[in-house]
């Protein structure tokens, strides 16, 4: 990279001058400024888009690694299976609804959490990394607590105080809940919304920030209420912001793993299609069905990511605007 | 060129001291609405304890023994003891996690450092150096971190089969570079635009060299973003479980695999699960806190400062 880069500091300052073969030179300069951006390109499209060329290839066969012989082009198979089978349909829904849900809830909690933040008060910094923490536990070592530590109907946390607190009031019957098995998609969300939360309040917390206090304080002095300058001018401000937390949570949210695999292990209505894929070719070997339910996945995210692009395109060319 | 060069921060313009005092002088004007801000205290303290209660009970119950940490209601008051953290490094079973961990910094500190090695220079040519078109790449980079692991963990878990890279800690390496690649790009691109263009250019005009400029100009500003994009990917490569669990096993499996043992319920061992809980997360609760500035940042692929 070094010596690349080097050429073109020293070609930039020839280029000024007039030369006979200004156009080869051009080139030259142009292709060494790319140089340095070249390796990372190359690995990125061999290790991505190559393997991604060869799920598209595999979802139209019909191969089972158990039965190898029988393998065959199998057209839009696949994908009817996808779209029919009542697991892979029902997977596709989980998905849905987990995103959805985890998103919704986080970015509104983490809204109310940002706001608070917002103020000065005593032991704010604290109070902040305190709320990060959720965020900085191994989604697998969360999704653990979550299920031994809290959840857990005998000796979970939450059991724990329900009964600490009715044995207050002399009771020794205490609602016990257990979420694992009566609402496991329930108990994954949860989880996911305590993970999640802080990313949310984190962005929000930034766009809060940002905002041009002058129009405020002039909106206070016109005696404006606290509402009416969050609705019509926080809340405006706040919408990129709201979008882009939104839109990468999604991203990140459609494609979780962690929390389905330790929490219920995809039983009871939980498996997203990410376990989906992850059962379909390791344990049921059906290599063509997980491929296309993998494009399928990677058509869902392109719809979202369209979204997603636009945002934050908008605010990558406010900041290199300015 | 400079129509090309993404502008420089407006307040840098009279060089470094300027470019410092920036972010400093906004947060000193902004004037926060300092009314009710006892109560807004108070509920903001109340939710951040009971956004860390289940870290703190994790740590807590960590200390305990497992009989204590097994009761309803909690034995909150319990003797403390490290019982728990000699069982989980294997004191009885004799299964030591270190392995595990060792798979895990060195998966992760390798992808680290390659990343780097590849996102600087390619960042350098999109932002001070910027190539034609150089917005067109960087959305080709974020659209590629946009494909879910899903999608193309069959060819690799195949090709890794076919040569023999499975359970091979140097092909979860490469899976983690390309998972982190995007994210470095778009951060260190971020990072290197605040370099005020106009320092660049008195530099070459003095005749400095491209080492020179490096080391004087350039570095100074990018080191902290250098630092960061290192804490994040850092980061996400520790926490990482599906490519770990589908492409390693007993001799690459990563602490997250490790962790996976954990799932179905072994009788008393809830203390045990806490211990290693706290330890896996320990190395990115440190990295977390100390990237803390620029978590949102690198979350946010440098969208947001």
């Amino acid at each position: 990279m070094t010596t690349a880069t080097a050429r073109i500091s020293r070609s930039g300052h020839t280029a000024a001058k007039p030369s006979r073969n200004a156009k080869s030179r051009e080139r030259a300069l142009a292709w060494a400024r790319r140089a340095p951006l070249l390796p990372a390109l190359v690995f990125l499209i061999i290790v991505t888009q190559l393997p991604f060329v060869v799920t598209l290839i595999i979802s139209f066969l019909n191969w089972n690694s158990l039965s190898p012989d029988k393998t065959a082009f199998a057209g839009l198979e696949n994908y009817v299976t996808v779209l029919t089978d009542p697991d892979l349909r029902q997977a596709i829904f989980t998905t849905i609804l987990l995103t959805v849900a985890v998103v919704l809830a986080s970015l509104l909690i983490g809204l109310g959490l940002a706001l608070l933040l917002d103020k000065k008060f005593i032991g704010r910094g604290l109070a902040r990394t305190l709320l990060i923490a959720p965020f900085l536990v191994v989604p697998v070592a969360a999704a653990l607590i979550w299920k031994h530590a809290l959840l857990n109907p005998t000796y979970g946390l939450i059991n724990g105080i329900l009964t600490w607190i009715w044995s207050l009031f002399g009771s020794v019957t205490p609602p016990q809940l257990d979420l694992l098995s009566q609402a496991p998609l329930m108990a994954v969300i949860v989880s996911l919304v305590w993970q999640w939360t802080p990313f949310m309040m984190l962005i929000l917390l930034a766009g809060l920030q940002s905002r041009p206090m002058d129009t405020v304080e002039a909106a206070q002095m016109d005696g404006a209420t606290p509402w009416a300058i969050f609705r019509h001018l926080t809340l405006p401000h706040l919408r990129q912001y709201l979008e882009l937390g939104g839109l990468l949570g999604a991203i990140y949210i459609v494609q979780n793993f962690d929390a389905v695999f330790t929490l219920t292990a995809g039983g009871l209505g939980t498996a997203n299609l990410p376990y989906a894929i992850y059962q379909t070719f390791y344990f049921a070997n059906e290599y063509g069905l997980a491929s296309a339910a993998g494009v399928v996945v990677v058509i869902g995210t392109i719809i979202v990511a369209t979204f997603a692009l636009r945002t934050v395109f908008s605010l990558f060319k406010k900041e290199a605007a300015r | 060129m400079s129509t090309l060069t993404p502008a420089a921060p407006s307040e840098s313009l009279s060089g470094p001291t300027a470019l410092n005092a920036g972010p400093r002088r906004r947060g000193k004007t902004r004037m926060d609405p300092t009314r009710n801000s006892t109560g807004a205290g108070i509920a903001a303290w109340l939710l951040a304890l009971l956004f860390a209660a289940p870290v703190v009970w994790m740590i807590l119950t960590s200390f305990h023994s497992e009989t204590d940490a097994a009761t309803n209601p909690p034995s909150i008051a319990a003797n403390l003891t490290l019982d728990a953290y000699k069982e989980f490094f294997g004191e009885t079973s004799g299964v030591s996690p270190w392995p595990s961990l060792i798979n895990s910094a060195t998966a992760s500190i390798l992808s680290t450092v390659l990343v780097l090695a590849l996102a600087i220079p390619a960042a350098y040519a999109l932002s001070i150096r910027p190539v034609k078109k150089w917005t067109d790449v960087m959305f080709f980079f974020l659209s590629t971190k946009m494909m879910p692991v899903v999608a193309a963990i069959l060819p690799l878990y195949l090709f890794a089969r076919t040569v023999g890279a499975l359970d091979n800690i140097w092909f979860l390496i490469l899976m983690y570079t390309s998972m982190n690649l995007p994210i470095a790009v778009w951060m260190m691109r971020s990072f290197l635009a605040e370099v005020p263009e106009e320092m660049l250019e008195a530099a070459q005009i003095d005749g400095a060299g491209l080492l020179l400029i490096l080391r004087k100009i350039i570095a100074p500003v990018a080191m902290p973003g250098i630092a960061a994009t290192a804490l994040i990917c850092f980061i996400f490569s520790w926490n990482e479980l599906l490519l770990a669990r589908v492409l390693t096993g007993v001799v690459a499996g990563t602490a997250p695999v490790f962790l996976t043992g954990f799932v179905s319920g072994q009788g008393l061992f809830l203390a045990k699960v806490c211990a290693a809980a706290v330890v896996i997360s320990l190395p990115v609760l440190f990295a977390g806190f100390a990237a803390q500035d620029k978590l949102v940042q690198g979350l946010s692929l440098g969208a947001v400062k």
